[in-house]
């Protein structure tokens, strides 16, 4: 058993450092710091996914043939680190980590060979049309329906949450198909352009201002049949692959560290007049770090297992369900630690490109907001309440 | 970087799990709780052949050479099975000792006596006043014509009953007065009178009165450099150890308690179909493995810089401590009144892991000296 890294493996920690060095602009690296959401809005998070593709790194979990760089789990280990700690924007995961998989997975080779090196490239921006109005935890209720009509479907209802709709030109979905005794029969996995006649979309603010998700309504849109992916009623089961890559992406905790480390330094600094000062932040911010500890080793013994080829299970639910609540216990800690500069409020967005004076410091502009947004993270990707219920299930047996 | 287990790990793990299953049951714990030695030579004889008292032993010195690695796969069968054997304080205390502070003489004297099972070790450190502080030390060692005179006070010596010597810390005053450095003395079992008592989850431990006691010049390991050092290494590595004896523990209480919610009809259906006891469960088992990972890594840093070392340990030792306080009395809440009764093994657990709580400090104490260590946030 060793920690460490060998040789080839710090050679390419190095070659990653040197990588950031050259692409990450100062302008990116601040607005990345300045966004309170999940993801970087697409002008940033793309232009960090071209710079990726260009390098061969665009799709670090996809096999080579469709371009994939072919990492060891160690591999894919050091590039999340590193792009963690320096600051990296979030790209938006739909394309590369959650439809790319599927397609390359259940897709034909029409739909590999058009939209695999779109997304590589990011000249696809994709969503995701998942949740509707009635089905949140009991997804496979849904009633946005696709109906046969010569070589097209004609598609009737509406989806929710729905990330970065309002960018995207892309969504993939899971719609019914036909009725089946069995809610998750009928449902099948389709493509749809966001640009099509009769979808309109409604714009949602999260509690912490932000303008992220939305509702997206679907009047007799017409998608051709042949953009549906694999066959016709089994969607529910590309679905709930594509959210075990969700959930299971496994490698949280360099983010979470950086999170605590910003809140650290913050607690440190005379903008809080040394909040670090206080016992009782200075235990907790220790409570937080060695339950990041706990996470990173367990990801450590996933990732060391994968190199074996074992399968690690219903782990990715544990992962799911440790970082949200740690990312939740560090953006809380963060609250507490600004003190009573929680209480102002800037409205406008995006955060780094102000046309005025904030009522607070940068660094301390997006505690807030980072907490009253990061309430959703114990709810999207499937609830803590559903991950306990996999848990049981798949882990106990019972 | 890889944490899989190499062949010769999993071996020393298959092996211990068969030993602790095959020799330890109920019926073995009960009787070992009612002995006055409260463990039984004739095991601690066979760790001796199965070569588990020089696992991590130097190998000049008759040892294997193991690593805290080892030592933790070793503690986590014992915890399944609550093995009551004097382990940690011969083998993980005192041996750790031994070979961090003792003399080349003391340490080729001592080790492999310890590694072969004729000398059984304990360590006194702990005082009364000093709470959890390894600095905090009262008792003194002053220096005399034939050698030490040590006096003071000592608590929850570890197996101090069984012990043929006993390793005592104390400040020493030389010639000039206080030295500023602490020492550890050997001092032989006889010439104490010890008062020992039966510890909570079982095994036994003592309290000792030291009112000038004299021990030769060569009682004192090593050169009389400042012990302090090697203390903290020794307590660091050995709560490490008791938090993969733990980790086994928790397994036994989630795997019992999985097994009772699954048979345990009440209201005409197994406990277990309820989703509030399923969600209990889950995270149960979500904490027994936080714990299982925080245990290993503070194995693996057991030899890192000081800093980092302890900081691992006193992480380990506080989430470890939170998890068991969970699982432990989670399991005494799903199994419902039996739970709280002799009847079932449940509580001897569960005491069992309220002791590891207390031992070295609680979660308080150490996320408090995780904080005090500074904030260098830094990853694996």
């Amino acid at each position: 058993m060793d920690l460490s890294f060998n040789a080839e493996e710090r050679a390419f920690q190095d070659e990653v450092r040197g990588f950031i060095a050259k692409n990450l602009t100062e302008e990116m690296r601040r607005a990345t710091a300045l966004t309170p959401s999940v993801f970087s809005d697409p002008d940033i998070g793309m232009a960090w996914q071209r710079a990726l593709h260009k390098q061969g790194w665009g799709a670090p979990g996809w096999p080579v043939e469709y371009g994939g760089p072919d990492w060891t789990p160690a591999q894919r280990w050091i590039f999340e680190t590193e792009s963690a700690r320096a600051g990296v924007p979030n790209v938006n995961v739909m394309g590369v980590k959650m439809v790319g998989p599927v397609i390359i997975g259940f897709g034909s080779p029409e739909q590999k060979n058009f939209y695999l090196p779109r997304i590589l490239s990011g000249e696809d921006y994709w969503c995701q049309g998942y949740s509707e109005p009635g089905s949140g935890s009991d997804l496979s209720s849904l009633k946005t329906r696709a109906v046969r009509d010569g070589d097209d479907y004609i598609i009737n209802g509406t989806k929710i949450w729905t990330t970065h709709a309002h960018h995207a030109n892309r969504m993939f979905a899971l719609v019914r198909t036909s009725d089946e005794p069995r809610q998750q029969d009928g449902i099948s996995f389709i493509l749809i352009d966001m640009t099509a006649p009769g979808i309109t979309t409604r714009p949602i603010l999260t509690i912490g201002g932000d303008h992220e998700v939305n509702q997206v309504f679907f009047d007799d849109v017409r998608v051709p049949v042949a953009n549906r992916v694999g066959e016709e009623g089994k969607g529910w089961t590309y679905g709930k692959y594509l959210l075990e890559f969700e959930r299971g992406s496994g490698i949280a905790s360099a983010k979470l560290r950086e999170g605590l480390k910003a809140i650290s330094d913050l607690a440190e600094s005379d903008l809080t007049g040394r909040a670090i000062d206080s016992p009782d932040i200075a235990t907790r911010i220790s409570e937080v770090e060695v339950d990041i500890d706990a996470l990173e080793m367990t990801e450590l013994r996933v990732l060391s297992a994968l190199q074996t080829g074992q399968n690690p299970g219903a782990v990715s639910s544990i992962l799911k369900l440790r970082n949200s609540e740690i990312r939740q216990a560090v953006t809380r800690l963060g609250v507490d630690v600004i003190g009573h500069d929680a209480l102002a409020v800037e409205p406008m967005r995006p955060l780094y490109r102000l046309n005025h004076e904030p009522p607070t410091t940068e660094e301390m502009l997006t505690v807030v907001p980072e907490y009253l947004n990061g309430r959703a993270y114990t709810i999207f990707g499937g609830t803590s309440e559903i991950q306990r219920d996999i848990i049981a299930k798949m882990m106990l047996g019972i | 970087m890889d944490l899989n287990l190499s062949d010769e790990q999993r071996l020393l793990r298959e092996s211990a799990e068969r030993f602790v299953a095959e020799s330890y049951d109920a019926d073995h714990r009960r009787k070992m709780n009612n002995d006055p030695l409260g463990f039984s030579p004739a095991v601690w004889k066979q760790f001796a052949e199965l070569g588990w008292l020089a696992l991590p032993i130097p190998e000049e010195f008759g040892g294997l050479g193991g690593g805290a690695v080892e030592i933790g796969i070793l503690m986590e069968a014992f915890g399944r099975g609550l093995v009551s054997e004097p382990y940690v304080a011969t083998v993980v205390l005192c041996a750790g000792l031994i070979d961090r502070c003792g003399s080349a003489a003391q340490k080729q004297t001592m080790l492999p006596r310890i590694a072969d099972g004729t000398l059984k070790l304990a360590f006194a450190h702990s005082e009364r006043s000093a709470r959890f502080d390894l600095a905090k030390v009262a008792a003194t060692a002053n220096r005399t014509a034939q050698g030490w005179r040590l006096s003071g006070s000592k608590i929850a010596v570890l197996d101090g009953h069984a012990a043929d010597e006993i390793v005592v810390s104390a400040h020493i005053h030389d010639h000039q007065g206080p030295s500023g450095r602490l020492g550890l003395f050997l001092v032989p079992a006889q010439s104490l009178s010890v008062s020992d008592y039966p510890r909570l989850g079982g095994g036994r431990a003592c309290n000792l009165e030291l009112s000038d006691v004299h021990v030769p010049e060569d009682a004192l390991l090593g050169d009389g450099h400042d012990a302090l050092p090697g203390i903290e290494w020794a307590v660091d590595r050995a709560m490490a150890a008791l938090g993969a004896e733990a980790v086994g523990i928790m397994q036994v209480l989630l795997d019992t308690t999985l097994d009772y919610t699954k048979i345990r009809k009440q209201f005409g259906r197994p406990l277990s179909a309820n989703q509030v006891i399923r969600h209990r469960l889950a995270d149960m088992a979500m904490q027994v493995d936080e714990a299982r990972s925080m245990a290993l890594r503070a194995a693996l840093k057991v030899d890192s810089p000081p800093v980092e070392r302890a900081r691992a340990a006193s992480g380990a030792k506080a989430k470890i401590g939170s998890c068991a306080r969970f699982v432990g009395e989670q399991s005494i809440q799903l199994h419902g009144g039996m739970g709280v009764t002799e009847e079932l093994e449940v509580g001897a657990y569960f005491k069992r892991l309220v002791a590891y709580e207390t031992l070295f400090g609680g979660s308080a104490h150490h996320y408090g000296r995780h904080a005090s260590l500074g904030r260098t946030i830094v990853p694996a």
